[in-house]
């Protein structure tokens, strides 16, 4: 789980997106519907399992934390969770309806695998 | 060959804006002409009063607590039932054309299909081997010139200058919008250049009359028509204004002029009326987060109400329009039509407007017309018995001459009230719920006899114990709530009895809303 969730550049491999690009500490996500975030990697833990990231540059997200925590439970389960705080609130509904679809995404195909 | 439906909805209409139900401004004479030769129903209401839980009702003719949408934002699972389906099994064409709203309007991630169609310019997707709502045809439009709908792709293609004429729905802070506009700075008033051809209830209409162009003389059909029309934003095309000069218009009756009898009418009914109205507790996000009611002028509600009237008079010449079409094809004889909204608009009553968790005829009394085709020799009537939206998927059902769906919760409209009680119609239930960011409001309603009782369930600013009872007989405008008048707490108490005898249970777990529209 976390070869997949712990490496930024694989984020279309689950999430509804349709392309992700890494250049150091930079991720530029692109959406089905046309935009592009730019995303700063703020947090990048392989000891504790945490990926966290923020848009930037962007018109209408003003502040944004976007957390992804692996945690362990047992030898053949673990527990993700997608949590997201953002300025306009509005935001953070619509990534958590998308991070919804993303995780059962990801237990569909850990389950599958 | 069966008979062929056409279903036409708007957006946001109240009962009493049309002529064959005492409206006295907006020419209607084609809606009045279906309800002259049809069925009117006086008393009809949706089981809940925004868009997307009240259209997933008419889709899968179950109440919300069954289909799941408990607010705008959750998306209906593409599973779920719809009658469009139904009719498409037995070898009807379909077609939604115009605003759909089964799936969130917010989508950066395009993850609904509604979206996706809109976006891509298709207009039909197989979803898990099963056509997508049962359409075979579907082409949005919403309330503007943006967003992932089929109408705002034809905009740009063609008149791109036209994206924006119309009014900015949201603000930059994903909000709706409470600039104002128009001559009287109202919240979601603006002037719009846009030429009329152009405007989304032509196009609507242009679309509809392609797709019945498109059919076989023979083929049976069920289309949707579903006009966004008149839900705010209050923008019709400037060149039409001439229509209704606000300064001309008298204020609505239920508008209390004087603000301490407005106030004091507010205060009567359950706190979240009030709080709203001094803009201390929004709880609904189609109403702008940032716009007081309390600061509403007499100017602004007339202003509001001449564009909504223009609206409603633009909507009645399209349906006409689709009308001549039916008729040149051929089919006027075998064509059943069915007029009616998803929802009220408060539109100035008690010195409010757009809608939120007030369950008054304002936004629950809807508009409902059936008029059967005229090769069924059904008698033209007024219905008074209470009926909903939630009947009219067994409806179509019955209309096609397919037993009654058996996913359906409610069975089909009476022709005549002598009908009502046999078919079940004798009381109509609505709910609310919305919990927009932590602000919780749950309602529940029950219209029988003459009465509407609501229950607050707990909440935000509930504790369970307030509620409203109208005795709507007596007082139409319901400005007396009776809630708490001892003499009536047997009738109080059997309306409730009635109402959570007759609500199905709540389906588990509750639906994620994804978006805040």
């Amino acid at each position: 789980m976390w070869s997949l969730v712990g490496d930024p550049a694989r984020l279309h491999e689950w999430f509804p997106t349709t392309a992700t690009e890494v250049v150091g500490n930079k991720r530029w996500v692109s959406l089905a519907s046309g935009l592009k975030f730019e995303e700063d990697i703020v947090t990048l833990d392989h000891d504790l399992r945490r990926f966290q990231y923020t848009i930037v540059n962007n018109a209408i997200v003003k502040s944004h934390l976007g957390t992804v925590d692996v945690i362990p439970d047992g030898d053949a389960r673990c527990v993700v969770v997608y949590s997201t705080d953002a300025d306009p609130e509005v935001m953070a509904l619509m990534i958590a309806g998308a991070a919804g679809d993303g995780l059962e995404r990801l237990k569909t195909t850990m389950e599958e695998s | 060959m069966g008979r062929k439906i056409l279903f036409i909805t708007t957006d946001q209409q109240r009962f009493d804006s049309l002529g064959c139900n005492g409206g006295s401004v907006a020419r209607t004479p084609t809606i009045d002409r279906l309800a002259a030769d049809g069925i009117n129903y006086t008393r009809a209401h949706p089981q809940s009063v925004v868009c997307m839980p009240s259209r997933s009702t008419m889709i899968t003719g179950q109440h919300v607590a069954t289909h799941g949408v408990w607010m705008n934002g959750v998306p209906l699972p593409d599973e779920a039932p719809s009658i469009a389906s139904t009719l498409h099994d037995v070898g009807y064409r379909t077609a939604l054309i115009g605003k759909a709203h089964f799936e969130p309007f917010l989508d950066p991630f395009l993850r609904f299909v509604e979206n996706q169609l809109g976006t891509s310019g298709d207009f039909s997707r197989d979803v898990n081997g099963h056509l997508h709502r049962g359409f075979d045809h579907m082409e949005s439009a919403s309330h503007g010139g943006m967003g992932s709908f089929h109408y705002a792709r034809w905009l740009m293609q063609n008149h791109p200058e036209a994206i924006g004429m119309y009014y900015r729905v949201l603000d930059m802070t994903l909000q709706v919008n409470s600039s104002g506009g128009g001559d009287t700075a109202g919240p979601q008033v603006h002037h719009n250049a846009i030429p009329r051809e152009w405007y989304h209830t032509e196009w609507v209409a242009d679309r509809t009359i392609a797709w019945l162009d498109s059919l076989n003389a023979n083929d049976d059909w069920f289309c949707w028509m579903s006009f966004p029309d008149p839900h705010h934003p209050w923008d019709p095309p400037q060149s039409e204004l001439h229509r209704v000069n606000w300064r001309d218009l008298d204020l609505p009756e239920n508008y209390p002029v004087d603000r301490t009898e407005r106030e004091a009418i507010l205060d009567a009914k359950p706190r979240h009326w009030r709080l709203w109205y001094e803009g201390e507790f929004v709880s609904n996000y189609e109403a702008p987060a940032s716009w007081v009611p309390k600061t509403l002028t007499d100017d602004q509600v007339r202003e509001i109400n001449a564009l909504t009237h223009i609206e409603n008079e633009l909507i009645d010449e399209a349906i006409a329009r689709v009308l001549r079409t039916v008729a040149a094809r051929g089919w006027a004889d075998d064509v059943d039509i069915v007029f009616t909204t998803d929802h009220g608009e408060l539109q100035g009553d008690y010195g409010l407007l757009f809608k939120g968790p007030q369950h008054v005829d304002s936004l629950m009394r809807l508009p409902l017309i059936w008029r059967p085709a005229p090769s069924a020799g059904v008698a033209p009537s007024t219905v008074t018995s209470p009926v909903g939206l939630v009947s009219l998927a067994s409806t179509f059902a019955h209309i096609a001459g397919v037993p009654e769906p058996s996913y359906v919760e409610a069975h089909r409209l009476p022709t005549h009230d002598a009908e009502a009680p046999a078919l079940g119609h004798e009381r109509v239930l609505t709910e609310w719920d919305s919990v927009l960011f932590g602000k919780i409001v749950r309602l529940r309603t029950i219209c029988r006899d003459g009465w509407v009782a609501t229950a607050c369930l707990p909440g935000t600013v509930h504790d369970g114990s307030e509620g409203e009872l109208y005795d709507v007989s007596n007082d139409p405008l319901q400005r007396e709530n009776l809630w708490n008048d001892p003499r009536l707490e047997g009738t109080k108490s059997d309306l409730l009895a009635d109402m959570w005898d007759s609500l199905p249970s709540t389906a588990s777990p509750r639906r994620e809303c994804d978006a805040p529209v």
